[in-house]
């Protein structure tokens, strides 16, 4: 059984996790096209190495972010979301300054 | 009365230069400079693909460049199901169009390729379930399509070996009954297209990996493989698995996901299951092949993975469920397993026909359903390439359908949750 490393809740088995798919940062809702709103819901890059997802804890309902290598089925790394967002991103206010 | 030099006649025989073992293609030649169709890939899809573009549309200058050895990725790590009662009328002509072309296959290519019609059960066990498998079967039935949805004393009388019982975690209510079901042999396809279109002239290649490649102005003009470079005057790639990783090269991303799915073969028993059994509920489809193995699938991996490796979830999860349907096989030991990469779209629906690069053509998006439509495959994507626009049967998967909101959602796809 494979081990996955939660940064709430310490190692537990791979089974108690969720697979959220690639990170990728999302553009303000209010402020894109139909297309680009489109593309950045459906496309992947779906890189074949070492990539960087969002993964869940089921049972705490705790999202955070991996580094894993999907050719080897190694997981390299995990940590809290807040290492990669760090700050409010406020996308009714983008919008307006568009307008 | 038998002669008691039997063997040495036989010996004698195969021997005689008279008659050589049949090469199914020739020996490996160079490649040439350019060609007018090059075809990334050597899946079945690919094969049948030329086979196609050589019989149908006269165009045998077509070149098969395949990375590792002919038919060796998904087209040998399926299942080998043949159906067509999907849910999306979209769906259903499609698989209706290939079933059609299986079932006169052996005949066509010349090559028994041991289809074998054994009726489709898609048991139900829930009421969502029992309402979807009336749904697939109105959807069904207005194309054309034999299927009906059947309770459980017609099952118990279909299915005899099927364990009907009340006292069970997830009893069986209902089943979507498909006659026309079928399995074949997977890697007699492959070959059997092979060598339907090296007797048109294709040239296939093996062990030539493409490396890059060239596109000038947005127009595909050639392939970089590890052999040299090879210009054509259009591509298609036919690479499930790694679909992504050859369109990066082209310059386009895709709404795919790479996910391996497991399967696994038992020992070889007597013949006793005539009929494919499938449930979605339980993630369980089963059916017992010409060598006597049961053939056993549960659903896709619950992570992405270039990779192929096993797993002990996997294992117990189906085989836990496996003995809530068929318990007599407690004793019964796994003999071989497997994975393939599949590609996995958001809609369960292939994604076919043009690319942002001019003359560059795609088949992908095959994440559990490939095999069967192996021939519908290759005789639209042939009809795609020949005329420069899709055929009329994959429009609807066009790739663009993601971002125009168009998505075919195919919630009669099998090994994935609806």
């Amino acid at each position: 059984m494979k081990v996955m490393n939660c940064p709430l809740n310490g190692p537990r088995n791979i089974s108690e996790f969720a697979w959220g798919g690639e990170v990728k940062p999302m553009p303000d809702p209010a402020g894109v096209s139909d297309k680009e709103w489109a593309e950045w819901l459906f496309l992947e890059a779906n890189e074949a190495g070492i990539v960087r997802e969002w993964w869940c804890h089921v049972p705490t309902s705790y999202w955070f972010i991996a580094e894993r290598n999907n050719i080897t089925d190694e997981i390299i790394k995990t940590y809290p979301a807040t290492e990669l967002f760090n700050t409010r991103v406020e996308f009714a206010a983008k919008a307006a300054e568009k307008k | 009365m038998i002669p008691a030099f039997v063997p040495l006649k036989i010996l004698r025989y195969g021997f005689r230069k008279k008659y050589p073992a049949e090469r199914f293609i020739p020996k490996q030649q160079d490649l040439k400079k350019s060609y007018d169709v090059v075809i990334i890939g050597g899946g079945g899809h690919a094969l049948a693909c030329a086979y196609y573009l050589a019989k149908t549309h006269g165009i045998t200058n077509v070149c098969i460049l395949e990375r590792g050895y002919l038919a060796g990725g998904n087209t040998a790590r399926n299942t080998a199901i043949i159906r067509s009662n999907y849910l999306t009328p979209e769906g259903v002509r499609f698989y209706e169009q290939s079933l059609n072309l299986y079932r006169d296959f052996s005949q066509e290519l010349d090559f028994n390729i041991l289809y074998s019609e054994r009726g489709h059960f898609t048991l139900a066990h829930t009421d969502a379930a029992v309402r979807t498998s009336r749904w697939r079967a109105e959807v069904n039935k207005q194309l054309g399509v034999d299927s009906e949805l059947i309770y459980p004393d017609e099952i118990a009388k279909l299915c005899p070996h099927l364990n009907m019982s009340d006292h069970v975690r997830y009893p069986i209510m209902g089943a979507l009954y498909h006659p026309p079901g079928s399995i074949a042999r997977h890697d007699a396809v492959a070959w059997a297209y092979a060598r339907g279109a090296a007797k048109h002239g294709v040239e296939i290649h093996q062990q030539t990996p493409v490396t890059g490649l060239i596109v000038e102005n947005g127009t595909i003009k050639g392939v970089q493989t590890s052999r040299g470079t090879v210009y054509a005057n259009r591509v298609m790639q036919a690479v499930a698995g790694n679909t992504s990783v050859v369109a990066k090269m082209a310059g386009f991303k895709l709404p795919i996901r790479t996910i391996p799915l497991q399967a696994c073969v038992s020992v070889p028993l007597k013949p006793f299951l005539d009929q494919i059994i499938v449930s979605g509920s339980l993630h369980v489809y089963v059916s017992q092949s010409s060598r006597g193995e049961l053939v056993m699938g549960g659903s896709t991996d619950p992570y992405g993975l270039y990779g192929t490796r096993s797993t002990l979830d996997f294992k117990e999860g189906l085989l836990g469920h496996m003995l809530e349907l068929l318990p007599m096989l407690g004793e019964v030991k796994v003999m071989r397993q497997w994975a393939g990469m599949t590609d996995m779209t958001p809609d369960f629906s292939p994604v076919m026909g043009l690319t942002p690069v001019k003359n560059y053509y795609i088949d992908s998006g095959w994440g559990t359903w490939g095999f069967k439509a192996t021939p519908v495959c290759g005789m639209t994507m042939a009809h795609t390439i020949a005329n420069d626009s899709p055929h009329d049967l994959i429009k609807p998967f066009y790739l663009d359908r993601f971002v125009d909101y168009q998505q075919v959602g195919e919630k009669g796809a099998a090994s994935v949750g609806h």
